[in-house]
């Protein structure tokens, strides 16, 4: 119940936003669309914890997004700085890094902020093994030091 | 400064296009694409206030989103060689 | 007030078009595949971030910033998974990564 109410409350949040027209006619269309398709996802039984993530609130952008903005800005500046040299410093290694988080969402996140994070990809991930190819050797070994791994699994735990 | 914007946006694009023709591999040219594309959002966002039209971001939007959907549908059009269902072409 | 807005939307988006030409540099430059994803990633994360932060000044509090910030935050849940979809396909397809070493078990 509360992911349909996290769902439905989202979509029509973007409706409104996105329509710029607040006319009863318009709303009313808004309203019963949103509805038909929480309805439907319902229906499809994909309504879980995995496409709405009420159990996370908001603490991945309250204690988790400030601190992986800083670390990118930092890493792009580094990796801009590398490019611009006309030998280009570079030592691509590849490195496997183990993710500690429990549940997929956790996964995901932890995953993509390797990506978002210039200088390191993830590339492949088998299990709770993601291999990480890593544009310099300090790259590869602020991935291994797992700072960024702990701070996504405490945003799993319920304080 | 919004001109400014404006080309730097293009010059990335061109290199990107220029990667793309150079290639060599398959994926470096997705990689291209996949620039281009977002730099394609950003152009549409920027043009809107230069020409003092916000609406243009609804088309960025949308833009963002078709790009995502194209380069998946690329990559997987790349790994079986066509649209269909993985198991339909065995 | 509204001047010192326009500086630092100004230099947010000089700045952020600095980064975009150099992530795009490095897409021509760097060696091979695997390594020209870095330069992608720059010029999807700051080069588009600071581009759309400097607009947002220019929006005011108004709903062409809200616009904004749904736009960045769909490019910024987008482009890394774009880029680990590239980056696997390419490692299942067989295109081997130049490295520098090897690490252990690896």
């Amino acid at each position: 119940m509360k992911h349909s109410l996290a769902l439905g409350t989202t979509l029509f949040g973007v409706w409104l936003l996105w329509s710029g027209h607040y006319t009863p006619l318009l709303i009313g269309c808004g309203l019963v669309s949103c509805l038909l398709v929480v309805l439907l996802s319902r229906r499809m039984e994909i309504l879980d914890e995995e496409t709405a993530p009420v159990h996370l609130g908001l603490r991945p952008f309250i204690y988790y997004a400030p601190w992986l903005v800083k670390e990118i800005v930092l890493a792009n500046i580094d990796v801009a700085w590398r490019i611009l040299q006309p030998r280009m410093p570079i030592q691509p290694t590849i490195v496997r890094v183990k993710a500690s988080q429990q549940g997929e969402i956790g996964r995901v996140i932890f995953a993509n902020s390797i990506t978002l994070t210039p200088g390191t990809v993830s590339i492949d991930m088998e299990g709770d093994i993601i291999t990480v190819h890593a544009l310099t050797r300090e790259a590869a070994e602020f991935e291994e030091s797992g700072e960024m791994d702990r701070r996504v699994t405490k945003l799993e735990v319920p304080d | 400064m919004f001109v400014t914007a404006v080309a730097a946006i293009i010059v990335t694009m061109s290199l990107a296009l220029l990667r793309a023709t150079l290639g060599p591999t398959v994926f470096d040219r997705i990689l291209a694409l996949n620039v281009f594309g977002t730099k394609t959002v950003l152009l549409i966002a920027v043009m809107g206030f230069l020409t003092g039209r916000p609406d243009f971001l609804d088309l960025a939007l949308l833009y963002a989103l078709l790009n995502f959907i194209g380069v998946i549908a690329v990559l997987r059009f790349s790994k079986y060689g066509h649209f269909a269902d993985p198991e339909l072409g065995r | 007030m509204e001047w010192f807005v326009n500086i630092v939307s100004g230099l947010c988006l000089v700045i952020g078009s600095l980064f975009a030409v150099i992530g795009g540099l490095g897409v021509l430059r760097l060696p091979d595949f695997y390594t020209r994803m870095h330069g992608a990633g720059i010029t999807d994360t700051m080069g588009a971030g600071l581009i759309l932060v400097g607009l947002m000044f220019q929006g005011g509090f108004s709903l062409v910033t809200v616009k904004l910030l749904m736009i960045l935050c769909v490019l910024l849940t987008t482009s890394p998974t774009a880029s680990h979809a590239l980056a696997k396909s390419a490692l299942h397809f067989g295109l081997e990564p130049r490295v520098v070493e090897k690490e252990a078990g690896s």
